[in-house]
């Protein structure tokens, strides 16, 4: 059979191709983004018509995976754990209502967590939801989990969940491939109004079939827990695992020589579990070691007596399964010899914004123009003006205008003099959730500046296009959704732009943009920070690059590297001043202005 | 054949390149090979860890102490990373400066060819060149064509050759 070097992400889009998927829309977010990103790489692989989209946000790419599959076609739509809160509303609807054509929702939850504002569940999510959910150990596992997912969602015509993890998605490995299977499916959707329009009336019966469904899910011969068993050395005592954490164990048994030795399952399905499998673990077994990611799912499920788990605190409650804490808890499960507890690693090297990055420019220019100011920003690599100081608080998509809203707001009726609240937000994350935010902020009449970071690209995640530059996922051209008529159109009076590598221009239009929200009919001033995200070598190829060197007037007061904090700069530790890496560097020149001493200069201009 | 190998680097250093030639070589071969890679916000200059697992593995993270053998491309992971490696383990860190294991100034190297991420390759060379990973140079060198974007390949085969010939010079 062929095989192929494959990541996870990569293993799970072929999968997508090969099940017939005809519509697939996601939102980018580590560590889900290569799935799509796949998807369209293959294109040519697939066999049907096939209809890629990144979506706006989340929620507009379920609703539009879910009315394909209202079609009959099959469907898909990728997010990280995060982004299914964006899409929560239409999710949860769907497990009652259900999908015709088969209907995938590939969700890629980040343990640790590595990329991620937290570690939530998708697997609880589901629970609480009603809604099927897999967890695959592997990238090869992933793969052949999704046709006979899709089998599954279009026998009980319910959506399936994929639940990846980041150990899943960004490993690789190598992975068979088969013929994509041609489904010559037609749109056909028949109006059904009980079901898709469903009133309150309709809701206690499809809630009804819903719980009926989930029983026989329950029971589906593919897809409950399978067993490697034991040699009865160790006699009722059993280790049931899922996901990547299972993966993990099995190596982790094969070293410590145990392999074979104790009875061990891998749980595919979390949800629904099937009560006989339940009831068997607890008839016949008296100690269980339930290992999973992130939260007990399993564990209580299966609310066995002997149970030994996040609930007993037998296994960590938070960060990653990693097998050295697998190796922990085994141990005390097993009562083998304790491992020597390892002193916790560093965190290594912080992750900066990158040299000649415009966002490093406008946070500078930011922080120098308004030193108590209040900073709200948002997700996306602009997160790391953190390292600057101009960047306060970082919740969730979108949450920085409103937010800045909110400080505004409680501010203002103390009286006195109101701090400036500059927001930062990304192009993507403004057109993602922060479009009805600043409406809001205009609407309730918070005076709050908007620095719209526009680096004409989804930049965190690898380069995703945004609406505004006029392109699809898949490279064709379409409508161009300018930035300023939008923010006009939310009822803002001023709208400036400016490249931020232009630092006195921009210092003068951040004091205007404060006036204005300082004068009696004024409002939200919105400044667009344009500039082209330098990892684009389109962008690096057109500026200008002169090297930049540090003279002999250097005090060495280290303001560059300390304020500034750009990769390229550092102190030489053995003659106290500051120094250019020439690996590193762009020539950007924004650190120029920095320098008190004026020591930092083009090298021409010497 | 079962060997564990951590590549570490900070983000933009061509960590994910030379953990995928490397897995290439032993999918060439028809070995199984797991890996686990770092995304996202640490490639902007953090710390960045990928392990590989090559033989019979189920899983790509690799314990403590399991490590047979390290490519360091930056050289202050080392107090990070050093715990995954055996005691005995092969130790090959890009730096100039003397210390533990075996160094190669790979960034100056890679530096006078004129793109400094090439010492990724230069240090792949290394570690082949002194028998510390599973794969011949040969089979590197098919992986690399494989791998690399075709205008860079024979800088990237330059860069692996100068570094299999370092210990002869």
């Amino acid at each position: 059979m062929n095989k192929e070097l494959m990541m996870g992400n990569d293993a799970i889009a072929r999968g997508l191709l090969e099940a017939g998927c005809q519509v697939a829309a996601a939102y980018p977010g580590t560590p889900s983004t290569e799935i799509l990103q796949s998807v369209i790489n293959r294109k040519d692989q697939a066999v049907n018509p096939l209809h890629i989209e990144w979506s706006v946000n989340e929620k507009i790419a379920f609703e539009v995976a879910l009315a394909a599959s209202y079609t009959g076609k099959r469907s898909v739509a990728v997010m990280k754990q995060v982004g299914l809160n964006v899409a929560a509303d239409p999710f949860m609807r769907t497990a009652y209502l259900g999908v015709k054509g088969g209907m995938l929702t590939v969700v890629a939850d980040d343990p640790g967590p590595h990329s991620s504002q937290n570690e939530q569940d998708t697997r609880l999510f589901c629970l609480q939801g009603r809604v099927p959910v897999l967890d695959p150990s592997s990238p090869a596992e992933a793969k052949a989990m999704i046709g006979p997912a899709y089998q599954l969602s279009e026998k009980y015509e319910m959506n399936i969940v994929l639940r990846p993890t980041t150990r899943v998605c960004h490993s690789r490995q190598s992975v068979a491939l088969a013929e994509p299977v041609k489904l010559d499916r037609i749109a056909a959707f028949v109006p059904d109004t009980g079901r898709w329009c469903a009133t309150p009336a309709f809701l206690p019966g499809l809630h009804r079939s819903l719980n009926a469904k989930l029983e026989q899910i329950a029971q589906e011969p593919h897809w409950q827990p399978r067993l490697l068993v034991g040699d009865e050395s160790r006699p009722r005592v059993a280790l049931v695992a899922s996901g990547i954490a299972h993966a993990n164990l099995v190596d982790l048994l094969e070293e410590l020589g145990l392999s074979g030795t104790i009875d061990l399952y891998q749980v595919l399905m979390p949800y629904p579990l099937n009560p006989q499998f339940v009831e068997h673990l607890q008839q016949d077994y008296d100690r269980l070691l339930v290992v999973e990611e992130t939260y007990p799912v399993i564990e209580l499920q299966l609310a066995h007596p002997g149970a030994c788990g996040k609930q007993t605190g037998a296994v960590p409650r938070e960060g990653e399964l990693t097998p050295d804490v697998l190796y922990q808890a085994l141990a005390a499960f097993l009562g083998l010899d304790t491992p020597p507890t390892m002193a916790a690693p560093g965190r290594g090297q912080r992750p900066s914004l990158c040299p000649g990055c415009p966002h490093r420019a406008a946070f500078y220019s930011i922080k120098k123009t308004f030193p108590d100011g209040i900073f709200p920003s948002d997700i996306g690599c602009y997160t790391l003006g953190m390292n600057l100081d101009a960047v306060h608080t970082v919740h969730c998509m979108g949450a920085c205008i409103s937010q800045g809203a909110g400080f505004h707001q409680a501010y203002k009726q103390d009286g006195g003099r109101v701090p400036t609240v500059v927001v930062t937000i990304g192009d993507s994350t403004f057109f993602h959730a922060g479009v009805p935010a600043l409406i809001n902020a205009v609407l309730q009449d918070a005076r709050i500046i908007v620095v719209i970071l526009d680096n004409a690209t989804a930049a965190m995640t690898g380069g995703q296009p945004v609406p505004h530059m006029g392109s699809t996922a898949d490279g064709r051209k379409t409508k161009i959704i300018a930035i300023e008529p939008l923010v006009k159109a939310a009822g803002v009076d001023f709208i400036e732009s400016c490249d931020p590598y232009q630092h006195d221009r921009f210092e003068n239009l951040l004091k205007k943009a404060d006036a204005h929200t300082r004068s009696e009919d004024g409002g939200v001033a919105v400044l667009i920070s344009r500039h082209g995200c330098l990892m684009d070598p389109q962008v690096r190829k057109m500026q200008e690059a002169p090297a930049v060197i540090i003279t002999e007037d250097c005090i060495g007061c280290g303001q560059c590297v300390e304020d500034f904090e750009c990769p390229a700069l550092s102190m030489d530790e053995e003659n106290g001043i500051a120094r250019v890496d020439p690996d590193r560097c762009h020539g950007c020149g924004t650190c120029i202005p920095v320098c008190p001493a004026q020591a930092i200069v083009r090298k021409e201009e010497l | 054949m079962k060997q564990q190998i951590v590549v570490s680097g900070i983000g933009g250093q061509g960590v994910l390149f030379l953990t995928r030639v490397i897995a290439q070589v032993a999918v060439d071969r028809g070995i199984p090979v797991l890996t686990s890679e770092s995304h996202g916000m640490a490639q902007r200059g953090g710390t960045v860890l990928s392990t590989l697992k090559v033989g019979n593995f189920a899983a790509p993270l690799i314990r403590t102490g399991q490590a047979d053998v390290a490519l360091l491309l930056f050289e202050a992971n080392l107090a990070v990373h050093r715990a995954l490696v055996k005691d005995d383990g092969e130790l090959l860190i890009n730096s100039d400066r003397e210390g533990e294991g075996d160094r190669i100034d790979g960034s100056g190297i890679a530096r006078k060819m004129g793109n400094a991420v090439l010492s990724n390759l230069v240090l792949l060379g290394r570690a082949v060149s002194k028998n510390a990973l599973f794969c011949t140079e040969e089979e590197c060198i098919a992986a690399i064509g494989k791998l690399a974007p075709a205008k860079f390949i024979e800088q990237n085969l330059q860069a692996f050759r100068i570094g299999v010939q370092s210990l002869q010079q």
